[in-house]
């Protein structure tokens, strides 16, 4: 069942009429309506490419947020081998909101952390939508620390609408665990290299993507705060929402304009879900070339270069 | 561009200073709803002399009763890319910023400093939360990186009062990278071996708790505080129950392991001196009513910048 997001709406008409003169065709044999099933799907096809050519930030949001949209975990599945799960804080528990473990990318062994949102209602839940609480962000200074200790890589895949806004998050030191998780991400001594691949939810986000390299999926979203969340603060109405995803210029393409992020790797027509082995193959590609650009620096040229990266950012803004 | 190093001398500035005129004499607690004469609730750093309830204090006030004399020289702080998405809301981002600057007669929402306290000489960094809730933009960040950068050149102690409702929505992406951007400032204090004090004001809460203001050396609170990532009432909203009574203040923090110290106002300069001298192996300082330095001893360390005019 493909999921239709909310301006999709048309598309899964066509595509809906399509699919049913073919099974009408079905049941009552002699009967040829494949020519008009074509000349749908070529008709969805182009309202597809329309549709994405041209997304609004609102629109990309949704696109970010897709509920088949591949996650961490399809990542780690289709990228990386050996991947063997580590688990825990050492201090509280173990937040399943991020994955952490060992893999490797093309051979070269690494560390894998990331978001991961869950994909039905079961996993959703126990993952915390992919929200994270002070566990989750200790467990990934805990894996930084081992790999900087061992000279592996770090790989973060970036997926959260946020930190958890939650009672016992705030409890054990949400905002004292994310300053430390964006702190170690500057001191480690080994290449740190950032996907986003979904949403990029603030300071949740930050806490495991401030790398030297830092990539977003074309229709990614990346972002101080949600537009829902803006919209109620700054237009007191939360249905505002579209307004404010315009006025934050969270999407790939201006981020990269700020020199926020250093590159963009494109979706299939239609988003990462609609062929995700050619997304995988898309990120994956991007992982080694960054991972290659960071090749022959030693460890304080590593750190130095993280520095100046976060330092000189913002020196400019968008053209007018 | 106001932000040139100044040679403060308070006590003109207080004759100028447009927040310093009153409009009323008389300053209701928002706390117990005492009326507070306002030259006595100014001499007790806007801490209510009925119930103890610290009120906001201004950067600037804050930092003349923290120096010696109430002498202090300003730390320039490189101006950002002014409006750097064309931000636009209900109202113009340049707008917010240029009513924001007439409230407060200040050029941003962080006031840079070197000087001495109880003789030892430190820069300190106060965040101001009536400029646009003190919240943290590219001006914010770089001014943090002055202050790092100063302590480090001069070798002294970096202390930052924070207070901030968070990231500056309007510089969207960019204000969510000051996170790490401030971080930095943080790593090269370390590197550098000096001091790094934060003392958390009313309130510090989201990407600004979330970096810098929770990386210090000595965490120190002031009462009643609110310190949080997600404010009240966002969790609320998420777990549909009412929070207890204290939660997320600053002697709940303290209670939980996240500070340090929780400091009356009117105790925090001897207990920052304290601290200080401690972190540095220098002989207890001298207390008592110290005079202003000479007008050379704050500025020994530096050339200072072309243009400095005193601040009316």
């Amino acid at each position: 069942m493909t999921h239709y997001l909310e301006f999709e709406k048309p598309l899964a008409e066509i595509e809906g009429k399509a699919e049913e003169l073919r099974a009408l065709a079905r049941r009552s044999e002699g009967m040829d309506v494949e020519k008009e099933a074509k000349a749908l799907d070529d008709k969805a096809r182009v309202m597809l490419r329309d549709l994405y050519s041209g997304l609004t930030p609102w629109r990309k949001t949704q696109v970010a947020r897709h509920p088949d949209r591949p996650h961490c975990v399809d990542y780690i599945e289709a990228l990386f081998t050996d991947w063997t799960p580590l688990a825990g804080d050492r201090n509280f528990a173990d937040d399943t909101a991020v994955m952490g473990g060992l893999a490797r990318l093309n051979d070269r062994p690494v560390m894998v952390l990331g978001h991961e949102k869950g994909s039905d209602t079961q996993s959703r839940l126990e993952r915390n939508f992919g929200m994270a609480r002070p566990e989750g962000y200790r467990k990934a200074i805990r894996l930084m620390d081992m790999a900087d200790r061992f000279g592996l890589p770090v790989v973060t895949l970036i997926d959260t609408p946020g930190a958890y806004p939650g009672k016992g998050a705030e409890e054990r030191g949400q905002s004292e665990a994310i300053a430390r998780a964006t702190q170690k991400c500057l001191q480690i001594g080994v290449p740190l290299v950032s996907v986003v691949i979904g949403e990029g939810g603030s300071g949740g986000a930050v806490a495991l993507a401030t790398g030297n390299r830092v990539a977003m999926l074309e229709h990614a979203i990346y972002s101080v705060i949600s537009p829902e969340g803006c919209a109620s603060i700054l237009w007191k109405d939360a249905d505002k929402m579209r307004e404010a995803a315009e006025a934050l210029r969270l999407t790939a393409q201006d981020l990269q304009q700020l020199g926020v992020i250093d590159r963009i790797i494109s979706e299939p027509v239609g988003g990462a879900h609609r062929d995700k082995a050619r997304t995988m193959q898309s990120v994956g590609r991007a992982l080694q070339r960054m991972l290659d650009d960071l090749d022959g620096m030693d460890r304080a040229a590593l750190v130095a270069d993280r520095r100046r990266k976060y330092v000189e950012m913002g020196a400019q803004g968008l053209a007018a | 561009m106001n932000w040139i190093s100044n040679y403060v001398r308070p006590k003109i500035n207080s004759l100028f200073s447009r927040r310093e005129v009153p409009e009323n004499l008389w300053t209701k607690c928002d706390n117990c709803g005492t009326m507070l004469f306002h030259r006595e609730l100014a001499e007790n750093l806007n801490v209510c002399a009925t119930c103890d309830h610290h009120m906001q204090l201004a950067p600037r006030a804050r930092l003349t009763a923290l120096f010696d004399g109430g002498v202090f020289v300003e730390v320039p702080v490189p101006a950002p890319t002014q409006d750097p998405l064309h931000f636009r809301d209900q109202k113009r981002y340049p707008d917010r910023l240029r009513q924001a600057q007439k409230a407060t007669g200040e050029p941003e929402a962080m006031l840079v400093a070197e000087g001495e306290i109880g003789r030892t000489p430190i820069v300190a960094a106060a965040q101001d939360f009536s400029f646009m809730a003190g919240s943290m933009g590219m001006y914010v960040g770089n001014a943090i990186l002055a202050a790092a950068e100063r302590a480090v050149a001069l070798q002294r102690p970096l202390i930052l009062f924070s207070a901030a409702g968070g990231a500056r929505m309007q510089e969207g992406i960019l204000s969510l990278m000051q996170m790490p951007r401030t971080t930095v400032a943080v790593e090269m204090l370390k590197e550098a071996g000096l001091p790094y004090i934060v003392v958390l004001t009313h309130p510090t809460t989201g990407g600004v708790t979330a970096s810098y203001a929770m990386l210090g050396d000595v965490q120190i609170a002031e009462p009643g505080a609110l310190i949080c990532f997600a404010g009240p009432r966002v969790i609320e909203q998420t777990i549909r129950e009412k929070l207890p009574e204290g939660f997320q203040r600053a002697e709940y923090l303290l209670d939980h392991g996240m500070l340090d110290r929780v400091t009356h106002r009117l105790k925090l300069r001897e207990e920052l001196i304290g601290v200080t001298r401690l972190l540095l192996g220098l002989p207890p300082a001298i207390m008592g009513d110290l005079p202003a330095p000479a007008a050379e001893a704050p500025s020994a360390a530096l050339t200072p910048p072309k243009g400095g005019d005193v601040r009316g």
